[in-house]
């Protein structure tokens, strides 16, 4: 079992082992090596007498991702997701370690670093308040310099995959909060970044907005080879995006792999329903337990890890089966278990 | 521009309350012949350098009063991810067209200024006055970034900084004279606001300095113009770097 000072350690190097699949894809396009972040907190103790407290927002993190990667970045509140990310942008100077996305140094150089990137925060947007959405595209194309001819493909395209055609004369502030996630995330898209940093950028979409920003993303990722890091508390957001995920607690990554790890690391069982002509006692068998009864039907809990080949086999050697299903373990019950602890000591 | 007729009402707002300014000192003058020994046109002369150099000051920075909210809400964040210095989009966010009141109005009473004055308009005089300006403006401008950095530090710190630019810009309006001594040195050496408008001031009026300093520091504002501002610079990037924006 990895353990999360294991993954931590070998971060480096090792962290992208889960991703054998996107081997595929380039160079390390972000490097984070032990870093880490340190607030001084004033806490009032009397008249004019206060106390510091220093707090470690994040402790020795490290962690590679490639170009071309889409990595979930998973956590708590105040596990450390956003400091991590507004480091990586440069808005926070890190306390100690080293970090670096597409060779720059982000605090060092922001500005630079400020034309490959693009970032959305989910909870403010970066659009002009008053100004019509198209004004502020308008600003984007002058701030970051981009080519006409480039600004107006991007833009066209980001109107029509995220259905912006009729918002863009309607001044930001008049918009909803899923009508302007989508400008947001076209703003941050019209300079062609590298690395596409997304901080909760679906809360509190409704489905269909969640839908659309979600099939967008994983467009941009596969046609254009955009790297993403995303933080979310939506784990379908993760599930239907990312083949990496990382997960923060307490400024420390307690995991970093494929999400299918996941279930490995906690622990988790999967669950086999499995419908008998007719009722029947509980069935006895080493490779799984029963959970539940009713009636004909039975459902049996197995290690996540294991195949359900072997098990179903003498199920259907043995007993009358008429029907059969394989349930997923319930990824979130998963990652709560990691917070709460019981997995890394 | 999105808001024309509020802009209008504004800008003519913020000339009358400028204006109202200078027409106090006129109604002082109404009573008295002479202020700390300066008569109507030197007062004149003061406060229209004084007041075109912080016009200006305000014009690019004054918008630095805002950080702070900024600072405290984290919507600067959202400034520091694009490829401009943060100081540039300030200063654009809401460029306030309507400061041009106090520059106009300042322009205005130096055109009386320099009519009425009975002074000797040496080549050096002359030139003394746009340069005086200029580096004016520029120390107010390290005043105005000094602060916007102090910010950082205590989030609340605008109305230090107002004490420092608003306050100053009054107190440049009248002759050192009526000022106690030990604030005339701290102006002087400490927050080196005499150099905007009383030291070459002085020089073109043909009167003798505060604390006996040599004649030659008449032309030394656009020295000690850089030098505050390459220091409120540095203060203005440690304040940057020690940013930690604000939950999630």
């Amino acid at each position: 079992m990895t353990t999360a000072d294991g993954t931590g350690r070998t971060g480096g190097t090792g962290g992208t082992g889960g991703t054998g699949e996107a081997g595929g894809a380039g160079e390390a396009l972000i490097e984070v090596d032990g870093v880490e972040k340190v607030f001084d907190v004033r806490r009032k103790t009397g008249f004019l007498r206060s106390e510091r407290r220093r707090v470690r927002a994040v402790d020795s993190l490290s962690f590679t991702v490639r170009r071309g990667e889409m990595v979930g970045y998973i956590g708590p509140n105040g596990a450390g997701k956003s400091t991590t990310i507004k480091m990586l942008t440069g808005i926070l100077t890190p306390s100690a370690g080293r970090l670096r996305v597409a060779g720059i140094d982000p605090s060092r150089e922001r500005t630079r670093l400020a034309r490959r990137i693009g970032v959305v925060f989910g909870q403010r947007t970066t659009l002009w308040w008053d100004l019509p959405l198209i004004d502020s595209y308008r600003l984007v194309h002058r701030m970051y310099r981009v080519p006409d001819a480039r600004y107006a493909e991007n833009l066209d395209r980001c109107v029509e995959l995220l259905g912006l055609g009729g918002l863009l004369d309607v001044p930001v502030r008049q918009l909803s909060l899923g009508q302007r996630m989508r400008g947001d995330i076209a703003a941050a898209l019209l300079h062609d970044p590298e690395v596409l940093y997304l901080d909760e950028p679906t809360i509190g979409l409704d489905v269909v907005s969640k839908v659309k920003v979600r099939g967008f993303l994983r467009d941009l990722n596969a046609e254009r080879g955009t790297t993403v890091l995303l933080t979310t508390h939506d784990l379908t957001d993760i599930e239907q995006l990312c083949r990496r995920v990382m997960v923060i607690d307490h400024g420390r990554l307690m995991y970093d792999g494929p999400l299918t790890g996941l279930h490995e690391v906690g622990e988790s069982e999967r669950t086999l329903v499995v419908d008998f002509a007719r009722e029947l006692p509980p069935v006895e068998t080493d490779a799984a337990r029963v959970v539940r009864v009713e009636g004909p039907r039975q459902w049996l809990a197995f290690p996540a890890g294991r195949s359900a080949a072997p098990l179903v086999a003498r199920l259907a050697a043995e007993y009358p089966v008429v029907d059969l299903s394989v349930r997923e373990p319930d990824i979130e019950a998963v990652i709560a278990k990691m917070y709460a602890g019981q997995v890394v000591p | 521009m999105a808001y024309r007729l509020s802009f209008a009402m504004t800008a003519l707002g913020n000339l009358l309350t400028t204006a109202l300014d200078f027409v106090a000192i006129l109604l002082m003058f109404s009573r008295v012949d002479a202020l700390g020994g300066y008569g109507l046109p030197e007062i004149a002369f003061l406060y229209a350098t004084s007041s075109t150099a912080f016009g200006l000051a305000d014009l690019a920075l004054g918008n630095m009063e805002r950080l702070g909210r900024r600072v405290r809400d984290g919507t600067l964040d959202t400034l520091l991810v694009r490829p401009v210095p943060v100081l540039a989009q300030v200063a654009a966010d809401r460029f306030a067209l309507r400061r041009l009141g106090r520059i106009v109005q300042g322009l205005a009473v130096l055109g009386y200024a320099v009519a009425v004055l009975d002074v000797d308009w040496t080549a050096g005089k002359v030139l003394t006055v746009p340069v005086m300006v200029l580096s004016g403006a520029g120390i107010f401008c390290a005043v105005f970034l000094a602060g916007a950095a102090f910010q950082f530090l205590a989030n609340d710190a605008a109305e230090v900084q107002n004490a420092f630019t608003y306050g100053g810009t009054t107190m440049l309006q009248y002759p050192p004279t009526v000022f106690a001594r030990e604030m005339v040195r701290g102006v002087t050496f400490v927050l080196p606001l005499a150099f905007v408008n009383w030291l070459p001031g002085l020089y073109v009026l043909g009167r003798p300095y505060p604390l006996d300093l040599p004649r030659w520091v008449a032309f030394t504002p656009p020295l000690v113009a850089v030098a505050c501002c390459a220091l409120a610079g540095l203060a203005w990037r440690a304040g940057l770097r020690s940013y930690r924006s604000t939950g999630s």
